[in-house]
């Protein structure tokens, strides 16, 4: 077992039992974080390091802790005021700090690909932190983790993604990652928002909000960026939220005790009522704990990689 | 100086020796009297090809191409005549350009260059360039290729005013508004996370020419066709009458958009790579007639601009070297046209476009020819290009076609050494 490439790009490219792996390995690394003692010795001796080319607070906090939490030195390159700025290519960039003998480059890019290119030219393993609207591997697979941990399995569940489906690598890697596990994925969004094609990665298109969330064992809300509404996607936040948002009465369609989840962060009133958000059924802020345990574990596992090699 | 093709199979399948003295095809001389006798047994003789499009960057981006390196290239892949577009720095809009131009590519000696002259001066798509002293100056056809002639009114007072001085135009069609992406709208484009550029974004420029060149009757060429759609309106416009003809490339008859799913930027070109169904129906354009030729659009990257993200590396591809090995094993070899057809889209019907009148195999026609090994496989290796672009998605595939030798005006401007 273990993982087979290198690198965590997408879960285009795992398998579902890579995936399975992966979350059963993040349960364990759950009980380590909640545990008092949070230290474990895995990437002691190891570098890390996040290099951000797109402004993240969770996402990188969340890296960063895990990383920490398993002993790795860890440094961080942001877009701005490094190298980067001044207009050095990703490649370079990247081959600079392959350099330095890393072992894992954690990524994130507004360019959809930049990690595909890069981690062939490298000897250390990227992680995928998200790229343009293509993937965002460790966002998905948390989400699997949050469904696998309250629900036991992913096979046979109904889950439904409502939003800008169009610039969302969180669906991408959702639809493909769930999909693998047996799940049913439904999505909803504007047409505006939804790429053609969309049913290839292994989703149900739905007809509306009800359509898509009716009967579901976990409702997902996707953050709209309120600056796409200047590109005329959606003429009004009050509409959009009208007729694209899970209000109350939407939620009811899902199975009873339906998980609720969002990626963060959460524009309050827009894709989500703030009653919606704080509700019993609401995994959100669960989302946040776990996603530091499955990052735990995929460093983990890229590193017994790369350890047997 | 004298020279002999022995044993010479042309394109026809008509079996000769070919004699050509000072330039020209002549009538059989004493070959004790050849300065250079070839013999060309097994291989094809077909005219010297022309290509309508290219880019071959000089005056300006000397670092991606020359008129040197794109002539040698383009007498590499068989081409004895090339008509680069003018989206060069300065751009191609006034006689001086074009003079500079033709005065590079004679010290060159590779090839015969016919300069595309801009439509809009610094294609910044307002104001007129100066066609009728750029005719003067040299140039075939007008363009603003890179980019679409930008709006109906401009397109119309480029066609009127070209057809006083009998300049054809060639339009790159694209509707801007909806073309804000990196490869073709679809499956793969979704699944890739990348921005798609649909066909409509080409079929909607496409309509508007053809309707604008009916509206005036004045003829229009459409560059690089690469929709089913866009063969379709072509075919039904010709039907009724309309003097539209049209080109496409190697690549949209090859290659599909899944080809991009390694974000490799060797796939990345406008228009994108399309679906199956488009590929096939530009194969039924090019059997039945619809399309008129095939043009390169050779368009040499700098490696700095290519390997990059897919999303902003630049588009276009390398083409002179691999755009007749690609005509004769994707469209001759499984039967889809026949060699004579190739030679009208690769030669006869680009030369009659622009008026250019080369593709003669005469006696007394100037000697522009080239000879194809159609028998024999051979692996296309990007780093024996001899343009200096590397930017083409066809390394290591096995192709038949390769070319043996190239004669532009009785000069031998390629000869692959045995
Ligand atoms: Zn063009
Ligand atoms: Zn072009």
């Amino acid at each position: 077992m273990g993982l087979r490439n290198k690198d965590l790009l997408g879960l285009k490219q795992l398998t579902a039992e890579e995936i399975m792996e992966i979350l059963e390995t993040a349960k364990t690394m759950k009980m380590v974080l909640t545990s008092g003692n949070k230290k474990t010795s895995h990437l002691q001796g190891k570098s890390v390091i996040t290099l951000f080319y797109e402004n993240s607070t969770r996402t990188r906090l969340s890296f960063e802790l895990a990383s920490k939490y398993m002993g790795s030195a860890s440094a961080n390159i942001s877009a701005t005021g490094s190298s980067v700025a001044k207009g050095e290519s990703l490649l370079d960039t990247a081959r600079t700090i392959d350099m330095m003998a890393t072992d894992i480059i954690i990524m994130r890019h507004s360019h959809s690909g930049a990690p595909h290119f890069i981690a062939p030219h490298l000897n250390a393993s990227v992680v995928n932190a998200g790229d343009g609207m293509n993937e965002h591997p460790t966002q998905a697979l948390l989400d699997m983790f949050t469904i696998y941990e309250k629900l036991g399995t992913l096979e046979g569940k109904k889950v439904a993604i409502c939003g800008d489906i169009y610039h969302s690598r969180v669906v991408r890697s959702n639809a493909i990652g769930m999909t693998k596990l047996g799940a049913q994925v439904s999505i909803y969004g504007p047409k505006t928002m939804m790429p053609v094609g969309i049913e290839k990665l292994g989703c149900r298109v739905a007809d509306n909000v009800a359509d898509c969330v009716k009967d579901c064992d976990a409702v997902m809300g996707l953050r709209v960026q309120l600056e796409r509404q200047h590109k005329s996607l959606f003429p009004s936040v009050a509409e959009y939220s009208k007729f694209y948002g899970i209000s109350p009465e939407m939620l009811e369609l899902a199975k009873p005790g339906a998980l609720l989840m969002h990626p963060g962060p959460c524009n309050h009133g827009v894709e989500l009522p703030t009653a919606v958000y704080d509700c019993d059924q609401s995994v959100i802020n669960e989302q946040v704990t776990n996603g530091v345990a499955v990052r735990m574990a995929v460093l983990y596992l890229l590193m017994a990689r790369r350890n047997q090699i | 100086m004298k020279i002999i093709l022995e044993n010479a199979t042309l394109f026809t399948g008509e079996k000769k020796d070919i004699y050509i003295e000072d330039g020209k095809f002549c009538d059989v001389f004493d070959k004790k009297d050849a300065d250079k006798t070839y013999d060309i047994s097994g291989k094809t003789v077909f005219p010297g090809l022309v290509d309508m499009h290219c880019h071959l960057r000089e005056p300006g981006f000397e670092y991606r191409e020359t008129i040197l390196t794109g002539s040698m290239s383009a007498a590499k892949g068989g081409y004895t005549s090339i008509c680069p577009m003018p989206n060069t720095d300065p751009v191609c809009d006034n006689a001086a350009v074009v003079s500079g131009i033709l005065k590079k590519a004679k010290e060159a000696g590779y090839a015969r260059v016919y300069p595309i002259g801009a439509c809009s001066k610094d294609l910044d798509g307002k104001l007129l360039s100066e066609i009728g002293l750029m005719k003067e100056a040299g140039i075939v056809a007008v363009s603003d290729d890179g980019k679409p002639i930008a709006t109906a009114e401009l397109l119309r007072k480029v066609l009127e005013y070209s057809s006083d001085f009998d300049i054809p135009v060639l339009d790159h069609c694209e509707e801007k508004t909806l073309s804000d992406g990196c490869m073709n709208e679809g499956e793969v484009s979704t699944c890739l996370g990348l921005r798609g550029i649909p066909t409509a974004a080409e079929d909607i420029a496409i309509a508007r020419d053809i309707i604008m060149a009916e509206y005036l009757n004045i003829p229009i060429h459409l560059c690089h066709v690469s929709t089913k759609s866009g063969v379709r309106m072509v075919r039904d416009a010709k039907a009724r009458g309309v003097k539209v003809t049209c080109e496409t490339c190697p690549h949209y008859f090859t290659l599909t958009d899944d080809s991009c799913e390694n974000y490799d930027s060797n796939f990345k070109m406008h228009p994108p790579l399309r679906t199956k169904e488009h590929v096939e129906a530009i194969i039924e354009g090019l059997k039945d007639g619809t399309i008129d030729a095939i043009a390169t659009d050779h368009a040499p990257h700098h490696e700095d601009e290519k390997c990059v993200e897919f999303q902003i590396a630049n588009n276009g591809i390398v083409g002179f070297e691999t755009a007749f090995a690609l005509g004769y094993t994707y469209l001759v070899k499984p039967g889809h046209i026949t060699a004579q057809r190739l030679a009208e889209l690769m030669c006869y019907n680009p030369s009659n476009i622009l008026k250019l009148g080369r593709g003669g195999l005469n006696v007394g026609d100037d000697a522009d020819l080239a000879v194809f090994d159609l028998e024999n496989e051979f692996i296309f290796d990007k780093n024996k290009m001899l343009t200096k672009g590397r930017n083409t998605p066809y390394d290591g595939f096995k192709l038949y076609g390769e070319t043996i030798l190239t004669i532009m005006g009785g000069k031998v401007t390629y000869e692959k050494l045995c």
